[in-house]
């Protein structure tokens, strides 16, 4: 119900500053929940979210206790450190694994016009999408390179945290709701023909082609402590950053950083940048906007990767 | 002194731009408490919207950047197809998370993680809308001890969102626009004051 306008509470700033009994600036207890949360997680599974966006993980772990209809945390903690099943649900959470073909259309404009006349003169090519979720991000990128002939000499590789999400993106099928919708992006992003034809539709599925999908490989891959993923011509790491504290960021762009090629590109989200790398100056940047980087250096004889 | 005591939220969206731009525009120049601004708009405006709001303000207008830490007397406008959140160390991080309320960002999702981090040390305000995001995100930041600002839904263009607001919250100020800057720089200069940290506390 709406209040009458004479009903709405007629206050002064002193009646409205409630004041917690402690001081305010302590962490609130929902937030040291968390903090002992993130922390059994590491013991028992070995996952580190510690340095993961705390913001996000609490507007994660906020939603899973209301789904679960918890009302407290201690329950919710039980239940992670007990059943390994409910874990992966957790997992699910943290790694916020929201993706769609042709995010930020203009990055892909701009890669075709800035990358691609680079990576046609080489022979052989291997592309990495770290935290690439459930493949989307994959796929289009392979549909453009087929358009530019360059499919075919090239290894994809998708990695992610997510064993779930990398199921899906092994099975290369989107729902045809999201094919109609990301079509409107695949246009945007300069696509020439339609994005029905790279996939075989059945009664509610889309599936990627082989042709296409034969260089797509999928595998778990942990940013936070599994090592270099080397010699990659290409590294497209999208909208993982942004959940990453500074210190990760660092780690982690380090990390991608040796798994270049002299050479090789770089692209981050739209969001997300060399800011917090001790090594950015070791690169050029090709875009500034849609966070295009090139690993400064010499390029080595395209013979391919041998 | 440089230490952030106090934060203003501001949420809005259709016909909200216009409240924002008075808000701010009437902030005088030594206003401390950072002010985040959570608008819904049309893909043609947005791009524009740090101009927009910046012409006439006497305090320094930008768009929060990921892992950028608050600063004082600066207004931060949250970027278009990200959500906002405040970490604990009161450093912006954004999200592709979907959207919330069909909005992203989403009034809710800065409200809710700002009144963990902040407490008592927000004020959330609600002006036009046409939709009831931020309602729940008001109400969180009351539970935390903050303090709740909704424009009069008889002065603005669409009361959806400033309704939705006092429906499900006992908001602490329900005002006209013109009167919002002033009751700000109030609750402003009191956080600082008082602090919350000599014991010059309030009943
Ligand atoms: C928001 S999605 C971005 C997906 C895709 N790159 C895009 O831009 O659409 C973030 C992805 O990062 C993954 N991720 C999170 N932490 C990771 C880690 N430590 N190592 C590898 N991937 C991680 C998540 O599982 C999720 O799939």
């Amino acid at each position: 119900m709406i209040l009458e306008k004479e009903e709405y509470p007629a206050r002064n700033v002193k009646q409205a500053m409630r004041v917690r009994e402690a001081d305010s600036m302590i962490q609130s207890i929902f937030s040291i929940e968390v903090e002992l949360v993130v922390q059994a997680i590491f013991l028992r599974y070995g996952y580190n979210f510690r340095d993961y966006s705390r913001a996000s993980v609490k507007r994660r772990i906020a939603a899973r206790l209301k789904k679960e209809g918890l009302d407290n945390m201690a329950a919710l903690q039980h239940k992670i450190l007990h059943q390994p099943d409910f874990f992966e649900e957790i997992i699910d959470d943290f790694s916020i694994n929201v993706t769609e073909m042709f995010r930020d259309p203009e990055f892909y404009l701009l890669m075709r016009e800035k990358v691609f006349p680079v990576l046609q003169q080489r022979k052989s090519l291997k592309v990495w999408h770290a935290g690439c979720g459930s493949g989307e991000e994959v796929y289009s990128l392979a549909i453009f390179f087929y358009e530019n002939g360059m499919c075919d000499n090239t290894q994809f590789y998708g990695t992610d945290i997510n064993n779930r999400s990398l199921e899906k993106a092994k099975a290369g099928e989107i729902s045809i709701k999201n094919l109609r919708n990301y079509n409107a992006n695949y246009q945007a992003a300069g696509g020439n023909s339609s994005l029905v034809d790279y996939f075989t539709l059945t009664a509610t599925m889309a599936r990627l082609n082989d042709n296409i999908r034969k260089n797509l490989f999928f595998t778990e891959h942990n940013l936070v402590h599994d090592q270099v993923f080397g010699e990659m011509d290409l590294i497209l790491c999208r909208n993982v950053l942004i959940y990453f504290n500074e210190k990760l960021q660092r780690r982690v762009l380090r990390l991608l950083q040796k798994s270049l090629r002299p050479g090789g590109y770089i692209c981050l989200g739209m969001k997300e940048s060399l800011y917090f790398s001790p090594d950015r100056d070791n690169f050029e940047v090709v875009d500034g906007r849609v966070n295009i980087f090139r690993l400064k250096g010499k390029v080595e004889k395209d013979s391919g990767h041998g | 002194m440089d230490e952030v005591k106090h934060l203003v939220a501001i949420g809005a969206s259709a016909g909200g731009i216009e409240g924002v731009k008075a808000i701010i525009k009437a902030l005088p120049e030594d206003f401390v408490s950072p002010i985040v601004v959570v608008l819904h708009l049309s893909r043609s405006k947005e791009t524009f919207l740090v101009e927009l709001l910046g012409k006439g303000c006497k305090l320094k207008v930008k768009e929060a950047d990921n892992q950028e830490a608050l600063q004082l007397a600066t207004v931060y406008v949250a970027p278009r197809n990200y959500h906002l959140l405040l970490e604990d160390d009161l450093r912006f991080s954004l999200s592709v998370d979907d959207p919330v309320n069909f909005s992203r960002p989403s009034v809710d999702v800065f409200f809710e993680s700002a009144a963990d981090v902040m407490g008592p040390r927000l004020t959330g305000v609600i002006l036009s809308g046409g939709n009831a995001d931020g309602a729940i995100g008001l109400a969180k930041i009351k539970e935390m001890g903050g303090t709740t600002v909704v424009q009069d839904p008889e002065s603005v263009r669409f009361s959806a969102m400033p309704e939705a607001a006092i429906r499900v919250t006992e908001v602490d100020f329900v005002l006209p626009v013109e009167e919002i800057a002033e009751k700000l720089v109030e609750l402003s200069a009191a956080n600082y004051k008082a602090g919350f940290m000599d014991g010059d506390r309030y009943a």
